[in-house]
């Protein structure tokens, strides 16, 4: 056998993505380890993240150094996660829909009985796509801005009872935002790719053009569009400061409405640097860290359960003989 | 005969579907509305009032002290996005050639698999691994070497995924040709391939540069904060960078800061749109040639 030193040399770099990944695996695990054994499983289902007192004389609880009174749950965070990408993806999938059903049907007929006249105009379908797909290269902490600036106070002024609009709809709508033009191009992508004759037959029998769409395409493109709103929550779960910015920042409570003041696990983490810091056991860093794995683990359970689903290893679409 | 004689006509379930299909398109027209719309309005909020707060000293002057500028923030962006660029792209193109010329196997599609885990990671579990790490466990405290290392992991496994599409759209002939008269890899990659595949290879950099230049959470627990200009020191020196100045600065009370924070935010969508409407606009016209 030859040794084919190019061959080495790339493998060995592109080995560097795989050893990125594990370290980042037990570089959090390993820190978090202390955590772990000290919290167990009450970490899970705690509401209370408390510091104890940074200032006071570190006690020892089963052999592992604390600042007195400390205690760490995640429950509220996890519950604040869950509960603002859920209610994303609830307000992001029809937006999503209709804006793809609307992009990949409605538009080139508009296109196709203008074209001659208005051959002057830039091409419609393309221009609107584009603009669909530059929703979600804008930066989060722009959104954030945004959520500030505009959305916050729209939302104190007309709906919120207390007048105050930051909170879990804040976040969620600004969340639902980001998330929109996943789904939408994988649906618009999807759409475009379904056959002719399946469309055609179905005008045949003389559906309207939207029946065509509802009944004869959505059901073939099924388990992409599935595909594509997990993809979109592991994103919505892991989104970071847009959420910090306009979640109102609530800690150790459950939210109870559409107002409470939330925290995600990801915008928790950074709002927590600052004590992270002054802590001299060091052990609400190795807490955080166990919070970021949390966090690992759920995105990671998300996005493998994405690619099962549009890798069409799970076949979820119903077919009735 | 008239429109109206032809709706009386129509039996009312005809009717129902039709004013079901109206209403259906109508609903779909408002959900595209619904998400163009603030984008936007985002666009408009930042450039009216980014535009107005733009001013020479922006340019001139730090962070510090009451009559401030953006330039600290402005450099250390700049310097942060040019090393995470000078880690990122070796190994993001060399991954996306290992992955598309010999990474038809068992190993490759793992890689495939971890580099596309590593994409859906959340970006502030990345920042708090390269704390541990780097500014923690090796005290090189916050610095640009950590941020730099920490937004080049972000970026490149999106650099291999397009380094690898990009190859893989080169013909398989051009590479029979080139081993036929005798090439190495090494020369079939560099001179064949790549030059084959470059403009979309210089896409997949640019919009790495983007993802940098607009990233915020990773480089809160590696940069920190700094209100001077970069000290040229690679470890143990906080960098400024613009992202931060739009999430603290419009928090602050006063309306200069706010001002600030208009001013960075607007900096950065200028830079990240041009960039993503340039892609765009280029990938399409090389698609039409």
């Amino acid at each position: 056998m030859t040794l084919r030193p190019f061959r080495l040399l790339v493998l060995c770099i592109s080995l560097m993505i795989p050893a990125a990944l594990c370290a980042v695996v037990l570089f959090l695990a390993g820190y978090a380890g202390q955590a772990i054994s000290f919290n167990g499983l009450h970490f899970l289902w705690d509401v209370n993240w408390n510091l104890g007192d940074l200032y006071g004389d570190p006690v020892t609880v089963n052999g592992i150094t604390i600042p007195p009174g400390a205690e760490y749950g995640v429950l509220a965070f996890i519950a604040g996660t869950l509960a603002s990408s859920g209610l994303a993806i609830f307000i992001a999938v029809p937006l999503s829909v209709g804006a793809a059903i609307f992009l990949a049907e409605a538009v080139p007929v508009l296109e196709n009985h203008a074209r001659d006249r208005l051959s002057w105009l830039p091409p419609i379908r393309p221009a609107l796509a584009m603009l669909v797909e530059l929703v979600a290269v804008v930066p989060s902490v722009v959104f954030g801005l945004w959520g500030i600036a505009v959305l916050v106070p729209f939302l104190g002024h007309y709906i919120s009872p207390t007048g105050n609009g930051y909170g879990l709809l804040a976040a969620a709508i600004v969340l639902a935002l980001m998330i929109t033009p996943i789904i939408a191009s994988t649906l618009y992508d999807a759409l475009l790719q379904v056959p002719k004759e399946n469309r055609e037959s179905a005008f045949a029998l003389g559906s309207t053009h939207f029946e065509v769409v509802t009944k004869a395409m959505m059901p073939m493109v099924r388990s992409t569009l599935a595909g594509g709103i997990v993809l979109a929550l592991g994103r919505a779960l892991g989104e970071t400061m847009a959420v910090l910015m306009v979640s109102g920042g609530g800690l150790n409570m459950l939210p109870t409405s559409l107002f409470s003041p939330i925290s995600t696990i990801a915008s928790f983490i950074v709002s927590q640097l600052d004590s992270a810091e002054s802590d001299p056991t060091s052990m609400s860093v190795k807490a955080l860290a166990e919070i970021a794995f949390v966090l690992f683990i759920i995105t990671l359970a998300v996005n493998v359960a994405a690619k099962l689903l549009s890798s069409g290893a799970l076949n979820v679409r119903s077919r009735k003989a | 005969m008239s429109a109206a004689a032809k709706l009386e006509t129509r039996s009312t379930q005809e009717l129902r579907r039709i004013v079901l299909s109206v209403a259906g398109w109508g609903l779909c027209a408002i959900a595209l509305l619904g998400v163009i719309f603030p984008l936007l309005d985002i666009v408009g909020v930042v450039a009216g009032r980014g535009i107005t707060a733009l001013s020479f000293s922006l340019f001139t002057q730090t962070t510090t002290g009451a009559a401030n500028g953006l330039a600290n923030a402005i450099e250390g962006t700049f310097v942060i996005t040019l090393f995470a660029m000078l880690i990122a792209v070796p190994i993001g193109v060399g991954a996306g050639i290992h992955l598309s010329e010999y990474g038809k196997n068992r190993l490759g599609s793992a890689i495939r698999f971890m580099s596309d885990t590593l994409t859906g990671t959340p970006s502030i579990v990345l920042g708090y691994f390269s704390y541990i790490v780097f500014i923690t466990a090796l005290g090189w405290g916050f610095s640009l070497l950590a941020a730099a290392i920490t937004i080049a992991i972000l970026i490149i496994p999106y650099l291999a995924r397009i380094t690898e599409l990009a190859l893989q759209q080169v013909p398989n002939p051009m590479r029979e040709a080139a081993y036929a008269l005798g090439a190495t890899d090494g020369v079939v990659v560099f001179k064949i391939v790549l030059p084959a595949a470059s403009g979309a290879v210089i896409t997949g950099g640019l919009l790495g540069l983007a993802i940098s230049v607009g990233e915020t959470a990773p480089l809160i627990y590696t940069a920190g904060w700094s209100d001077q200009m970069w000290t040229g020191h690679f470890t143990q020196s906080p960098v400024a960078y613009l992202t931060y100045v739009i999430w603290t600065f419009i928090n602050q009370p006063d309306e200069h800061s706010h001002q600030l924070a208009y001013a960075a935010a607007f900096l950065v969508m200028l830079v990240v749109l041009a960039i993503n409407i340039s892609v765009r606009l280029m990938v399409k016209r090389t698609k039409f040639t």
